[in-house]
């Protein structure tokens, strides 16, 4: 594989399916995860949780709970705290304010009190004892209820999160005059919850006016940034330390609350405070995926061209502000007539959060089954539709995109899945349908600035790399390493990395969006181009030769031609005396003008049982084009494991709330929200990289993958549902009831 | 009293799955036991999640608690009662005072300080606590340490020889059959509790015997791949 621009002498690194480099870690259970910190003097820390989906707290009576032994602090709105505000990560506006311990409950699952105690058991007893004394108010759980007019309002300022954004180009009823045919659709997809297998955790030990916090996240800069505003503290006073990540996708990028509970009893105690949430309270409180509805009115001419898209959503973000727009994917093909309108609502649930493909994989929900039913009444090979509406630029900025690996990923992928010959199959008249199914997306990366790593060259030319990127299972450790061990020559054994630690790290970006490798590679790369300059000027002088006839490789400088002379690094005099050669990398700004996109497209096969409405997902294949591919072997992983969460969205997951009684969510636990199992699975999944060697996107040619694997998945299974029995099923997860009322009532329509 | 106290809201709802046990009262109702009869009942190298929720459907241990309830049976916090077990783990004899109420996995995480074994759920839903109970499979948060006296316990850790990963281990390493690796000690011990039994499975074998263990980050595949490999290098 060639190098975007010239460094190291040669590329043996990357683009070999190497293990982690943290593997051994992680498959000894040597690796310390943050429930895993245990300080000396601990005390453990519970939360009491509103019951109600909205209600207001009238009396606290902490008074039994206090007196119960091993209760070392109680917070709740009595005291002063429980006004502190949670701060609004950066990618949210802000919006009404979240107190620690607000009065007026929102959602059922919203904090109200919390105990320290000496064991975890008398932390959850005292929480019984507390007694508190609640106004039930009407609560609205969904967003179609929440734009009713009279509908309960969860914030004084009403149910709208911010006015309905429209965004408009082309002139709409020229488009559909234009169309031979127009179809109008409405999709809904289900509130998925995030559920990592490591459940939410804290510990916080204060030490005089300094916090320390050990918590998994995505994004240590960020955490620190929030709990400093909450606390009215400097930055430089709060560490934040995150090694290990037990899976995020999105819920783990933004502080919670019980990391500052956990610091504020911290505070009260002078005592180190662990809190770990239940199972439970991660389904409740930590963030989701929103609901949407979307439809969508799509116009085509005969030859595939789409003449006009009109796009209506309707989401709900939960409690407090977030996001529940969608419409960031339509820019997948092209069409001069477009409106999109997005209404975003309040509702009396747990706030959504980022969740892997944020909107877009609603988004592709929709569109990608749109775009299935437009081929279908046209006539036309779906795969030939989005190659025919195919577009290299942004329709909103005119940008172009560094480069367009959509159509490769399109002909390649139905090549390997065998496209033409499974659609010509012919179905069996039996019970048991198979049939196939395709669909695209996009994920638009934003690399660059401000993030700073540094890389060391010690003196027996071992290497330390410090930076604060995460690694919540995506590999970027891994990634990292192999790309400094490339540009100095050195094994990757000799490389040790140092991260999740703002107190060690300087500061970096999130590790989210799929940009971590698009930000750190780059910056990794120029760190290490830094030493190697270092290490050559100094070899050109001692060893009197110019730079550009010397190599570096496996801790040894030399001719590069003659290599069998090449001195150890350690014997050079400059770095005897420095004892380190230190290099400090940015990534460059993303490059002006441009856009990097990501391009993905999977091909399903299924089997529907329409005597019992079970669906089995026989094979998927998926085709991305993410940029260059550092690892292939973890490059799979990543995609294989976001078809399985897509499967998960497209069959299974869905967060129940009780609408008509409670309003509580009545499945929070992985017996009722069911992820996909070992069994659910198919053993025949395939991922083919699409490389375009894009040399703008960054130095090191990568656009980023991490949403890409899951967003197609589900609106891909759809399709190959309606291949297989004919019947378009658009709200998810398709169950096997709701498969089969679909089943029963196309049967009476016909 | 309880110990799945995942309660929102522990003053009113009626929602207990499991209960556990006092001190001295008949244990036909803790979690454990559940486990235990079903493994024994069907054979299997390990509880599949799947058959552990048909027995809770089957109304073993669909047990309400109100409220009221719930508060005056929660946990006492000490009891001096407390007998003290012999685990055998990891071929060693640590002699811990546990309270009846103590599953395997706190006692291996918070009195033994072995946090290679994970907490999940604590309910016995995703298999990440895992553990090998006399070369079973057996979720260490259903599974009182009462019961595990006198067992031969493995846990990831006893997997390791020395600083050597064993062959599931360096299996799992090689396929890279994990990303976050939250779940993967349960992974690894469910893999080799199916070798031990099965040294060449199918397929089919794999995927029953893996399916009590969940993986958010979807590595089944790679997971797949790591015990046929597992099987090989066992063999070798």
């Amino acid at each position: 594989m060639e190098k975007p621009e010239n460094g190291g002498d040669a590329v043996s690194m990357i683009g070999r399916a190497l293990p982690r480099v943290d593997a051994f870690e992680r498959v000894s259970g040597s690796a310390v995860y943050t429930g895993d910190v245990t300080l000396p003097e601990m005390l453990y820390a519970a939360i009491l949780r509103c019951p109600h989906a909205h209600a207001v707290v009238k009396k606290v009576d902490a008074s039994i709970a206090s007196r119960l032994p091993g209760v070392r602090a109680i917070l709740s709105s009595l005291d002063p705290e429980a006004k502190i505000k949670l701060p609004y990560p950066w990618w949210v506006p802000e919006g009404p304010p979240m107190l620690l311990f607000d009065t007026h409950c929102r959602y059922a699952g919203e904090e109200v009190a919390a105990v320290a105690a000496e064991s975890q058991d008398q932390a959850w007893e005292a929480l019984r004892a507390i007694k508190i004394e609640y106004e039930q108010l009407p609560f609205v759980l969904t967003a179609e209820d929440a734009v009713t007019p009279g509908a309960a309002a969860v914030h004084d300022s009403g149910n709208l999160v911010r006015p309905v954004d429209i965004y408009q180009r082309g002139d709409l009823v020229r488009g559909f005059a234009e169309a031979d045919v127009v179809i109008e659709q409405t999709y809904r997809s289900s509130c998925e919850i995030h559920a990592p297998l490591e459940p939410h955790v804290a510990v916080a030990h204060w030490n005089g006016q300094r916090l320390t916090v050990w918590t998994p996240t995505q994004a240590i800069f960020n955490e620190q940034k929030q709990i400093a505003a909450a606390l009215n503290m400097s930055l430089s006073a709060v560490r934040v330390i995150s090694h290990y990540v037990g899976g995020s996708f999105g819920s783990k990028a933004e502080l919670s609350k019980h990391t500052l509970i956990a610091a504020i009893l911290s505070r009260k105690t002078s005592r180190p405070v662990k809190l770990a949430l239940t199972r439970e309270e991660t389904f409740l409180c930590v963030g989701n995926r929103p609901a949407n509805s979307i439809t969508i009115q799509a116009g085509v001419k005969k030859d595939g061209s789409l003449t006009a898209l009109q796009f209506t959503n309707l989401g709900s973000v939960g409690a407090y502000a977030d996001w529940a727009e969608a419409g960031g994917g339509l820019g997948l093909y092209h069409c001069s007539n477009v409106r999109a309108q997005e209404t975003e609502t309040y509702i009396n649930a747990g706030k959504a959060r980022a969740f892997r493909g944020p909107g877009e994989v609603q988004c592709f929900w929709a569109l990608e089954q749109v775009m299935d039913e437009l081929a279908h009444r046209i006539g036309m090979d779906p795969v030939e539709l989005r190659i025919k509406n195919l577009i290299t630029h942004s329709q909103v900025n005119e940008r172009p995109y560094t480069s367009t690996g959509f159509e490769e990923c399109l002909r390649r992928g139905a090549g390997a899945f065998g496209w033409r010959e499974a659609r010509s199959r012919s179905r069996s008249g039996g019970p048991l349908r198979r049939g196939v199914g395709m669909a695209a997306c996009q994920w638009s990366v934003q690399g660059g600035p401000p993030t700073t790593v540094i890389v060391s060259l010690l003196a027996d030319g071992s290497v330390t790399l410090n930076m604060a990127a995460a690694d919540q299972g995506t590999g970027t450790k891994t990634a990292t390493a192999m790309i400094v061990a490339d540009e100095l020559g050195v094994p990757l054994e000799k490389i040790t990395i140092e991260q999740g630690d703002t107190g060690t790290a300087q500061f970096g970006k999130p590790g989210g969006g799929s940009h971590s490798l698009v930000v750190y590679g780059p910056a990794v790369r120029a760190a290490a181009l830094e030493v190697r300059r270092q290490v050559l000027d100094m070899a050109a002088q001692e060893l009197n030769l110019p730079v550009t006839d010397l190599a570096v490789k496996d801790g040894r400088v030399g001719p590069a031609n003659d290599f069998d002379r090449a001195t150890p690094l350690a014997m050079l005099q400059g770095i005897v005396e420095r004892q380190a050669i230190i290099g400090i990398g940015h990534p460059a700004p993303d490059p002006e003008g441009k856009i990097i996109m990501s391009f993905g497209v999977q091909f399903a096969e299924v089997e529907v049982n329409t005597r019992t409405g079970e669906i089995r997902v026989l094979r998927l294949v998926a085709a991305h084009d993410s940029g260059r591919v550092v690892n292939p072997l973890i490059y799979e992983s990543q995609v294989f494991g976001g078809m399985v969460m897509g499967l998960g969205f497209a069959l299974t997951e869905r967060r129940v709330l009780d609408e008509k009684q409670t309003g509580r969510m009545v499945n929070a636990n992985w017996h009722d929200y069911k992820i996909p199992t070992a069994k659910d699975v198919p053993f025949d999944q395939t991922c083919i990289p699409v490389d375009p060697h894009d040399s703008e996107c960054d130095s090191v040619g990568v656009k980023g993958l991490g949403e890409l694997g899951t967003m197609p998945t589900a609106p891909a299974i759809a399709n190959a549902i309606y291949n297989a029995t004919g019947v378009r099923v658009t709200d998810s997860p398709i169950t096997p009831m709701h498969m089969l009322r679909r089943l029963a009532s196309a049967k009476q329509d016909t | 009293m309880v110990f799945a106290r995942r309660l929102v809201t522990p003053d009113e709802v009626p929602v207990v799955i499991l209960i556990g046990r006092r001190c001295g009262e008949p244990s036909e109702l803790c979690g454990g036991n559940i486990m235990k009869r079903h493994r024994s009942e069907n054979g299997q190298p390990g509880i599949t999640r799947r058959g552990f929720l048909g027995s809770v459907g089957a109304g073993v241990v669909g047990v309400a608690v109100t409220g009221t309830m719930a508060a005056t049976t929660a946990a006492d916090s000490t009891d001096e009662s407390c007998p003290s077990v012999a685990l055998v783990i990891n071929g060693r004899q640590p002699q811990v005072a546990v309270e009846p109420r103590d599953t395997l996995l706190f006692v291996l995480r918070n009195k033994l300080g072995m946090t290679g074994t994970k907490p999940g759920c604590e309910r016995g839903e995703c298999g990440a606590c895992t553990v090998l109970i006399n070369g079973i499979a057996r979720y260490s948060c259903l599974t009182l340490a009462l019961e595990a006296d006198g067992k031969e316990i493995t846990t990831i850790e006893g997997l390791l020889n020395g600083e050597k990963l064993g062959p599931v281990q360096q299996a799992f390493v090689e396929h890279d059959a994990l990303q976050c690796g939250y779940c993967t000690p349960g992974q690894v011990i469910a893999a080799e509790a199916l070798l031990r039994k099965t040294p060449n499975p199918s397929i089919e074998e794999i995927r029953e015997a893996m399916s009590g263990n969940l993986c958010r980050c979807g590595a089944y595949q790679h997971i797949f791949r790591a015990v046929q490999r597992a099987a090989e290098l066992r063999r070798s």
